[in-house]
């Protein structure tokens, strides 16, 4: 047995994910001591700072996305003003070299980022889920071939097998390459909740449930997923995360739709229009920007989610 | 330990089997007609339309039935017949990979060992060392969520359009041609700075944090307690403990190579450096099929090999692989 209570579980995003052993979780099927449970969550939530920067940081940008549309007059590829222009009380953002307003771009965009992490990473999570508990509470074949499925896929650069999807289909919308993405990046997800199933499946709840004859799906989603709740909600949050950055190397590669705008297909057209060389730094900046913005603070939030469920991993 | 790198070795045959029926599947399976499309898009003259039409039939293999097109894929590819690109006819892809492949190569490998070596070297020192923690960790938060392409492109700004430090695009000046020459080498080097570096502080910040994690939870753990307690320095308990935390970082590094090479393939097209990632993009402008799904399999080969090795280099630093208990997982 391993010498401390958690357990740490490796993440493509250097982030490791703390387990806290389900031992110490107070017992289930008592209102109290759960409602007791949420409003101690809520205590420290609001009183860890990398909880509270990072979420609102996230806000902010969702923000962006829910009004930003609606503040501005101009179409995201509409080319309406002057090219080249540097950011003015007119131009928030500056103007592309082809007259579009990049405030607009950018406010659209942030829209399609999110699309693309809450459904690609939505799938994958649902997937690495089912996948992680079907093999880790079902042992013998069904664990093999889910093992090597989850092995397969694992090893497979995710934007390699992508690049030759979206050659062959034409990815039309944001939602299809959300899909694509969530059907291939769910492996190191899986891989973790199996390991998490199989140590919680030997416990003593696990076993008396069964003998009182649950079914395996209800003993799943009742006994074992409520015992690892603070985990998936972390894995989710990696996996919105990891998709938003795939997203924009698919689109940056010009992989995803052009008739609608993203963070990648902003960095796509500022590359191949030299925006570079002309030194319009309004336009290439902001994409960037956006994607640190949401993804690190997506990854900061996670660490205080960690802290806050982990009360030994609390600073001191 | 022969029986740990056999069933890696299975996975990885398991894994190349796969990759190759993808590569041969997609391009059959899509809806429509993979050829008419490829027309479509070409914007073909009519006159030479029936002619390609019929080559890229023939080429496809559909003339045969689909069970015999699988088992001709397969005998095509186990020549190293790859196919011939569409772009840059009459050249066969694999020629075309063969020149990309070295100069990939060259930022690849230095970026992967130097930021895992730097990485958890920073990251060690960091954890549970107030100054430091509060300086690299926010830090390495924020690269590792940097998309490579967009570091690329603002160190691009900053150092070779705005300062002209170093060059804004190439793998070697134009006037030069690839040769073991001081000059060359030269050349190459002052190019390679900066794609470099993207892929380099993007992959560090991972591993700066996965680290620092690490190094935390080991020295919580009740080994070091134990040292610390008989009265051993600090310094030979973090020792212990880096060497406990280096193997989930190497797990890690593992799972992390699929990103690696995607940021690569990004970063390349935003320096036009000339290896697999701009390859990529000229063939997914031109449409050539061939060379993309040549890519496909080079990389997912690259990647397993890659993955072999990491085995290996586990069995060497995790004792319990080599007797043949747990571990390695």
């Amino acid at each position: 047995m391993a010498a401390s209570q958690h357990e740490l579980e490796v993440t493509p995003t250097g982030t490791p994910l703390t387990v806290e052993a389900p031992g110490s979780l107070p017992p289930k099927g008592e209102p109290v001591a759960g409602k007791r449970a949420r409003s101690e969550f809520v205590y420290f939530a609001f009183r860890n700072w990398k909880f509270v920067l990072g979420l609102s940081v996230v806000l902010v940008f969702v923000g962006l996305a829910i009004f930003g549309p609606m503040v501005t007059d101009h179409k995201p590829l509409e080319f309406s003003g002057p090219t080249d222009q540097s950011p003015s009380h007119e131009y928030w953002f500056g103007t592309t070299s082809f007259g579009q307003d990049v405030f607009t771009q950018f406010v659209f965009a942030l829209r399609a980022a999110f699309l693309v992490g809450a459904v690609g990473g939505g799938i994958a999570w649902l997937l690495g889920a089912a996948i992680g508990f079907t093999a880790g509470y079902r042992s013998g074949w069904i664990d093999d071939l889910l093992n090597m499925l989850t092995n397969v896929v694992l090893v497979i650069p995710t934007l390699a097998i992508l690049i030759i999807v979206a050659a062959y289909l034409n990815v039309h919308s944001y939602t299809t390459e959300a899909i694509l993405i969530g059907l291939t990046s769910w492996p190191w997800a899986a891989r973790a909740v199996r390991a998490q199933t199989f140590s919680l499946k030997t416990r003593d709840f696990v076993d008396i449930a069964r003998l009182s004859g649950r079914r395996t799906t209800q003993i799943i989603t009742t006994e074992i997923a409520p015992n690892m709740s603070s985990y998936l909600l972390m894995m989710f949050i990696l996996l919105f995360g990891g998709a938003i950055l795939i997203g924009a190397s698919l689109d940056f590669l010009g992989l995803g739709p052009s008739t609608s705008v993203s963070l990648g297909l902003m960095m796509n057209s500022a590359y191949l229009s030299s925006a570079l060389l002309l030194g319009s730094w309004w336009w290439f900046l902001p994409p960037g920007i956006g994607i640190i913005g949401i993804v690190g603070g997506f990854y900061v939030m996670n660490v205080g989610l960690d802290e806050i469920f982990n009360p030994k991993l609390r600073e001191k | 330990m022969i029986r740990y790198l056999a069933r890696k070795l299975v996975i990885y045959l398991v894994t190349f089997f796969v990759a190759v029926t993808i590569d041969w599947a997609i391009p059959r399976f899509m809806p429509g007609d993979p050829v008419e499309g490829l027309l479509a898009r070409m914007h073909a003259q009519p006159e030479s339309q029936q002619a390609l039409t019929s080559y890229y039939s023939k080429a496809f293999g559909f003339d045969v039935p689909v069970w015999k097109q699988y088992l001709n894929f397969w005998a095509a590819l186990l020549h190293g017949d790859l196919g011939v690109s569409i772009a840059n006819y009459p050249t066969p892809v694999w020629e075309l990979i063969r020149g990309a492949v070295p100069y990939t190569l060259a930022l690849l490998v230095p970026a992967i060992l130097l930021s895992f070596w730097a990485g958890n070297k920073v990251g060690a020192l960091a954890a549970r060392r107030k100054v430091l923690d509060n300086t690299v960790l926010p830090a390495s938060y924020v690269l590792t969520a940097t998309p490579q392409m967009w570091l690329g492109i603002v160190l691009a700004w900053v150092l070779a359009t705005t300062l002209h430090w170093f060059p804004v695009s190439g793998a070697y000046d134009l006037s030069l041609q690839p040769a073991w020459t001081l000059e060359f080498a030269r050349s190459f080097l002052h190019h390679w700075v900066l794609p470099f570096s993207a892929l380099f502080l993007v992959a560090f910040g991972g591993w700066a944090i996965g680290m620092r994690n690490m190094i935390i939870y080991e020295l919580e753990a009740d080994y070091s307690n134990y040292l610390a307690a008989l009265g051993a320095p600090t310094k030979l308990v973090r020792r212990y403990a880096y060497r406990n935390a280096l193997l989930p970082q190497i797990t890690g590094l593992a799972l992390a190579l699929g990103a690696v090479v995607a940021g690569a393939i990004v970063v390349e097209i935003v320096f036009s450096y000339p290896g697999l990632g701009t390859l990529t993009l000229s063939a997914l402008q031109n449409r050539d099929y061939f060379l993309i799904q040549g890519i496909f399999l080079f990389l997912i080969m690259g990647v397993l090999i890659a993955n072999l090795i990491i085995d290996i280099a586990y069995v060497f630093i995790d004792p319990r692989t080599r007797v043949g208990m747990q571990g390695g997982e």
